[in-house]
């Protein structure tokens, strides 16, 4: 699968939502599908456990119709959080074409952001990519809970976004940082795509 | 399944009101070609495109486009689902065969909404037989669906390929433009009127559809209706259920990295890749390019790609005119089969102008055998006999008139042949073979002129001599020799001298000339003179005696065409004086001395072939008494 078919004039984006357990990831999806025109809305298609837990993946397709010619999809997927879904992570992120990093905020959350970053180089490696070629944009999410438990953006930024990727504070639940987050991930891929000349990775 | 049940064309939904855009452009110029010649080009026509974006107009189009322009044409429009019931509804009757053969008979087939086919494996078969028979038959099709062949679900291979098979022309949302266009032309229709700045603000917001664009004027219309509003720019309606919201304004940034992202070379590659396929092209040197790793000369290459395309479009063209069976054969489809493509273009107006014939006039049967010129006639039957095998080339020489031509004329003639498939048989005079060699240089043409020739059965070259001190003619007639008679075609040739004599020949060529046979055609000897006098005054319906014979024999004339003078004026003597042709007219015409006017007798073979020279008109009418002459003359 190629992110640009030139046959088919199709374009399609797979973009990974990444990051340790309850950092909002299924929750920005969420709030995207939310603000979806009806017309354009697919089906969100969540695997989700009865505490509502992400237990496989979530897959929201977004069709974005014909732009220049080419019909555009772009396809949301988030990956399950908790560390013991180690191999449904690696599954989902083969063939990613740019991923969001969604961290906690919250302080005491540090250190899972951290290891879940480690994993998502480890297996962004097992595939064989240089996860510095690898279009990304860290969110730091839970902006929106009281300031004392919070580290704020550049302390997040020092501690995690060591590449000096786009960084974006974000309210997953009510919707700030969200869409500039997938914004800028989007301009990310896109960019490499004209770089690159249409190939994957 | 009669007339009754048949759908009409929607008159409303015509070319003239059909509003084109960048997104239906190439759909529109493929449909009113089809319209115009339908089953003649892009058979079967697949428009497809979202829903509420013109297909089924420009369906309704072509059908009323082609029904005005062939009053005759059965045009069928149903959409693909009544197109299923009449099928179901016939194969339950037992009636599928009559089902089959009506829609043969159809010269238009418009269909709609293909798309539902997915899964209806019985009937697609059925559909592919129909739609086999009816291209044999010349029929046109034109189908539309909301997604490409390809992509409907569950569906025979074999009739995606065939679906496939014509021209594929997708029809997209318009842009700003075409939607500015498209209101418009909807408000003139409707004799509707806004304040300047209206339209513009609503052709402004991207509507995936023209329905949904003509539904944003109708809210417009109504706001307008009940005097809430009197179309103000400022207060053009959203489109319903449409608000700039996060999504949009993301889906417009989006639109912008997505556009920059594919106008890249590889997008300008693709883009003509499926502009010239959809055109019916082989891109294979495009699709290369795409595959390179760096950027290529793009315009370079597309411009040499659409010149390519230009050059075959000429040829199919200028073979079509020749041979309307090529059109559309695949060289002129490949601009990387251009050399074969030229060829067949080549072959094809060598072909459809065959080179000269020998002249008719000169039969083998008329051709008076002597001494003189007997070898040549047994040469000549051995060659008419066997052509190509036992004397090639054969060569003819001697002083003009002595009916070299005539022998020629009757070789080629009788190696023509008659019945059902003639030999081509190429008679050239020398000088015109120069002649047109120059002219297709000139021209350009040189190969088609080569071709011509080298297609021949035969080849006949009178006056061979002409050639000489032409270099590049040698250099052909070389050419031309060596792949004749390798074919084992038969060449004859005539000459004044023979050909060790011609100057400026060059040696292979002489050595290749005599290579085979060359025979003397000499001047009449007298018994062949004395027939040969015979049978002209014969057929000039005159008495020919054999004292008149006699004394005609012994003019030592050197050709035929003398012999044939000599009869003419012997004939208008006759005529001009009232004697008959006898052996006193002719002495005294041919100023003889009569047998006991011994003292002329030496000077008259000097006089009497001068004589020839003598106008025989001035004769004639200056000395309208033939003695009073023979008086002058004596004198």
């Amino acid at each position: 699968m190629s992110l640009v078919n030139y046959a088919t004039r199709e374009i399609t984006c797979k973009i990974v939502y990444y990051g340790p357990g309850r950092s909002g990831k299924t929750t920005n999806l969420h709030y995207i599908y939310g603000q979806v025109p009806a017309d354009r809305k697919g089906q969100m298609v969540s695997l989700a456990t009865q505490t509502d837990r992400t237990l496989f993946f979530d897959f929201l397709p977004l069709d974005l119709g014909t732009i220049s010619g080419f019909s555009t999809r772009f396809q949301l997927y988030t990956v399950p959080g908790q560390v013991y879904y180690q191999t449904t992570r690696k599954l989902v992120l083969q063939g990613a074409d740019g991923v969001v990093f969604v961290a906690d905020s919250q302080a005491r959350q540090m250190d899972e952001n951290i290891e879940s970053m480690q994993d998502m180089h480890a297996n962004l490696a097992e595939y064989g990519i240089d996860a510095r070629t690898m279009p990304l944009v860290l969110q730091y999410n839970k902006q929106d809970l009281p300031p004392e438990l919070l580290l704020r953006v550049p302390e997040l930024d020092e501690q995690l976004n060591f590449r000096g990727v786009p960084s974006f504070g974000a309210d997953a639940l009510h919707g700030p940082g969200v869409f500039e987050t997938l914004r800028a991930v989007s301009e990310q891929v896109l960019r490499k795509l004209s770089a690159a000349g249409g190939g994957r990775f | 399944m009669g007339g009754a049940s048949r759908v009409r064309v929607d008159t409303r939904l015509r070319f003239d009101n059909l509003v084109v855009g960048a997104g239906n452009r190439l759909a529109v110029a493929a449909a009113r070609a089809v319209a115009e010649s339908p089953g003649a080009v892009y058979n079967p026509l697949f428009i497809y495109g979202g829903t509420g974006l013109g297909k089924t107009h420009l369906l309704s189009a072509i059908g009323h486009l082609s029904e005005a322009l062939h009053p005759g044409l059965d045009v069928e429009y149903l959409s693909l689902l009544d197109f299923v019931e009449q099928l179901l509804a016939a194969t339950s009757a037992g009636h599928l065969e009559a089902f089959t053969s009506r829609y043969e008979r159809v010269g238009l087939l418009l269909i709609d909404d293909v798309q539902f086919l997915t899964g209806h494996r019985e009937m697609q078969a059925e559909l592919l037989k129909l739609f086999e028979r009816m291209q044999r038959a010349g029929r046109q099709i034109v189908l539309t669906s909301d997604r490409p062949p390809a992509e409907i679900p569950d569906v025979d291979a074999r009739l995606v390929s065939r679906l496939s098979g014509g021209l594929i022309a997708d029809v997209t949302a318009p842009e700003f433009e075409t939607r500015m266009a498209i209101l418009r032309a909807n408000c003139e229709e409707r004799k509707l009127s806004f304040q300047d700045g209206v339209l513009e603000e609503m052709a402004a917001f991207s509507f995936a559809s023209v329905r949904e664009l003509q539904g944003a004027l109708n809210r417009l219309v109504a706001h307008q209706a009940i005097g809430a509003e009197s179309g103000r720019a400022a207060s053009a309606p959203e489109p319903a259920g449409r608000s700039l919201g996060e999504f949009e304004s993301f889906l417009s940034d989006v639109s912008k990295d997505v556009a920059h992202a594919v106008e890249s070379w590889q997008s300008r590659l693709s883009a003509a890749v499926q502009h010239w396929r959809g055109e019916g092209y082989r891109t294979r040197v495009i699709e290369r390019a795409l595959s390179l790793a760096k950027e290529p000369d793009v315009d370079g290459l597309l411009k040499t790609f659409e010149a390519a395309v230009d050059h075959l479009r000429n040829l199919e063209l200028t073979a079509t005119s020749v041979d309307p069976a090529l059109g559309g054969d695949a060289v002129f489809r490949d601009p990387e089969r251009m050399a074969e493509a030229e060829d067949l273009v080549e072959r094809a107006l060598a072909g459809a102008t065959p080179p000269e014939g020998p002249s008719p006039s000169f039969v083998r049967s008329a051709f008076e055998v002597g001494t003189s010129n007997q070898l040549a006639v047994h040469a000549a039957d051995a060659v008419i006999a066997e052509p190509g095998t036992k004397y090639n080339p054969l060569v003819f020489y001697g002083p003009s008139g002595v009916g070299k031509t005539h022998l020629l004329n009757a070789i080629g003639n009788t190696l023509t042949g008659t019945g059902a498939a003639p030999k081509v048989v190429a008679y050239v005079h020398a000088q015109k073979f120069v002649d047109e060699l120059i002219a297709a240089i000139q021209g350009g043409s040189v190969e088609r002129w080569r071709i011509r020739y080298r297609n021949a059965d035969a080849l006949i070259i009178d006056d061979v001599q002409f050639v000489a001190g032409k270099e590049r003619t040698q250099e052909e007639l070389f050419l031309l020799f060596n792949s004749i008679v390798a074919a084992g075609k038969q060449i004859v040739m005539t000459s004044d001298r023979p050909p060790a004599e011609i100057p400026d020949l060059e040696a292979r060529l002489r050595s290749r000339f005599e290579g085979g046979l060359v025979v003397p055609i000499q001047a009449p000897d007298r018994s062949l003179r004395e027939r040969l006098f015979a049978k002209y005054l014969t057929e000039a319906g005159r008495n020919a005696d054999d004292a008149l014979l006699a004394v005609l024999a012994e003019q030592p004339v050197q050709s035929v065409r003398e012999i044939i003078g000599v009869v003419n004026r012997l004939g208008l003597a006759s005529d001009a004086t009232g004697v008959p042709v006898d052996a006193a007219l002719a002495r005294a015409e041919l100023g003889l001395a009569t047998p006991f006017a011994g003292v002329h007798a030496v000077g008259s073979a000097t006089r009497s072939s001068r004589s020839l020279m003598f106008d025989a008109e001035k004769l004639v009418w200056e000395w309208p008494d033939v003695s009073a002459r023979i008086v002058e003359e004596l004198r």
